[in-house]
């Protein structure tokens, strides 16, 4: 492998991982800008434990993606009493304050930013991405995963069911920003180095777009959907200049081709084709009276 | 004849409509009883009340004597409480398997049945007994289909397949007829009378009287969100104000 391929994969690793840690709560159908700011607790926290406290990197980065996931925990309360679009306001807003504590926090460099002492090679962040890939596998096979895309799907009458829809959602949110946290300890090792201004809108709002692309119907869709953005462009790269009007084409393309993502799940029938079988209500017809809060 | 469900003087109002209005009637415990009326006379409603989808501006409910007014309506289902939907609430985005193993949740315990990745066992357990209970409807044939593609009356009889996957003992169907084609209608009547015989408890809403008839041996009738009458089919058919209110509509 090359240098530069295998600093391409690298890319592709990090991309693939804060993919599945927007992916968790969204296929709970809740939207979350600010991946960045859990993505930037991680890296800072395993940096601090690495700098100062002389932990191992082992140890470092899984107590970076605790501290995201604990951060999680505690903003997740109040931020899921708000839906839909004010959900994605409210956890945008958190990024961006995240990003900017750490961008005064002295103990950490502040602005200029904070070196770290210890190295992950290629090697490791392959090995560290297979495995939260492999833990994202087995997750799916899991009630709590059905329990996500039945939310997202009907939350009323998933309660009705017995399930804690609350808490699902926390433990999604959760959980998401101990991947992103995980992610950016590892990010900060691999580099040796974290600056505040990395973690930024633009990657909060790409990595959303991975997730959309590649689709939150299958566990696949993430993993496909960075690989899309990560990828594609260096192939264009042939295009010159012109590599990214290509590009945003192509987006433009799939999403109009494949509205539900690049991954959908197996034989399920789209949506359109839904409305046409004979002798169904149309699905609107009945459902405001029939139960609230939908 | 115990009572498994008490409604006393229930009320709710939305914004000004009062939509029921000191309603009171119980549930025996074994039995079928229908809940019927004219469209908007509240039977839906009673169904959200009681599975705590609304909370009630006045009145209690009870089931076998505890008071379960305030009770959260996730909790309800665990208590015996499970029902279907009028305009079939299942999950589209789920296959009809999925959307079982949803409705089998309160049979579940604790974080290990949260995150053991069961999917990973072929015929597990789980799996084996939602489709044990699609296949006593008839429907095992529908087991990995998505939900969203079939025909109304399949998805219909999936919703209630769903609901009694919790093991509920009393179980609240909204119309559970309506739009089944005479085949189908007869199929719901077997798995009916299948459910009642393992000693669930119906309480239905339902339009078509000769259903009724078969299947309830108690009717309570609703019009605008007060009780007309309550009694066999027979009496409260014979009752002046259904008449006028209810049958004499439908006729
Ligand atoms: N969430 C709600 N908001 C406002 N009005 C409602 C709501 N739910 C039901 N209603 C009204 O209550 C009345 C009874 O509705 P419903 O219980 O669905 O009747 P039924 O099931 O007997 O046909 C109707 O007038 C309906 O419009
Ligand atoms: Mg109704």
């Amino acid at each position: 492998m090359t240098g530069y391929q295998s600093g391409l994969l690298v890319i592709l690793c990090f991309n693939v991982i804060a993919a599945y840690a927007v992916y968790l709560p969204m296929a709970a159908g809740q939207l979350n800008l600010g991946v960045a700011g859990f993505m930037a607790t991680g890296a800072y926290a395993a940096a601090y434990l690495t700098n100062e406290a002389g932990w191992p990197m082992g140890a470092a980065i899984p107590a970076g993606g605790a501290c995201a996931g604990l951060l999680a925990l505690l903003v997740a309360v109040p931020i899921l009493r708000s839906q839909g679009i004010y959900l994605a306001l409210a956890t945008f807003a958190l990024g961006q304050v995240i990003a900017a504590i750490f961008l005064n926090l002295d103990v950490v460099g502040g602005a200029a930013g904070y070196p770290v002492s210890a190295y992950a090679g290629p090697g490791a962040v392959f090995a560290a991405t297979a495995a939260i890939l492999a833990a994202m596998l087995l997750l799916s096979r899991t009630r709590f995963a059905l329990y996500l895309t039945a939310i997202k799907s009907d939350p009323v009458v998933t309660d009705l069911m017995g399930v804690n829809v609350r808490a699902v959602q926390v433990g999604a949110l959760t959980l998401g920003a101990v991947v992103g946290g995980l992610g950016g300890g590892l990010y900060a090792h691999h580099f040796s180095f974290v600056e505040a201004q990395h973690f930024n809108v633009a990657l909060s709002i790409f990595t959303v777009l991975y997730v959309l692309l590649g689709g939150v119907q299958t566990v696949w869709g993430p993993l496909v959907g960075a690989a899309f953005f990560t990828l594609l462009p260096e192939m264009l790269r042939a295009g010159g200049g012109w590599r990214y009007v290509l590009f945003a084409l192509l987006i433009i393309g799939v999403m109009a081709l494949r509205p539900q993502g690049l991954v959908t799940a197996g034989a399920r029938w789209p949506a359109r084709l839904r409305g046409r079988i004979p002798g169904r209500p149309s699905a609107e017809t009945g459902l405001s009276t029939e139960v609230s809060g939908s | 004849m115990t009572a498994l469900l008490a409604i006393e003087h229930l009320s709710i109002a939305f914004g000004g409509l009062q939509v029921l209005q000191d309603l009171s009637f119980t549930v025996p415990k074994g039995q079928a009883t229908a809940l019927i009326g004219p469209n908007g006379a509240g039977k839906t409603t009673v169904f959200n009340l009681v599975s705590g989808v609304y909370r009630p501006t006045g009145g209690r409910i009870l089931l076998a004597g505890q008071d379960i007014t305030a009770l959260p309506s996730r909790r309800r289902i665990r208590h015996g409480i499970a029902r279907s939907f009028q305009n079939v609430r299942l999950m589209d985005h789920l296959s009809v398997v999925e959307n079982l193993l949803v409705g089998q949740h309160a049979t579940t315990r604790g974080l290990r049945d949260l995150l053991v990745p069961f999917r990973l066992v072929p015929n597990h357990r789980w799996r084996r007994e939602a489709i044990d209970a699609l296949a006593e409807a008839g429907l095992a044939a529908y087991a990995d289909a998505g939900v969203g593609a079939l025909p109304y009356g399949i998805r219909k009889r999936i919703d209630l397949v769903r609901a009694t996957l919790a093991g509920a003992s009393l179980l609240m169907l909204d119309e559970p007829a309506a739009g089944l084609n005479p085949t189908e209608t007869n199929a719901l009547r077997d798995h009916l009378a299948l459910l009642r015989r393992r000693g669930v408890t119906l309480l239905v809403v339902e339009h078509d009287m000769q259903f009724v008839g078969e299947v309830c041996e108690h009717v309570v009738v609703l019009d605008f969100g007060q009780k007309l009458a309550e009694g066999t089919l027979a009496q409260v058919q014979r009752d002046e104000r259904v008449r006028a209110a209810y049958l004499g509509q439908a006729a």
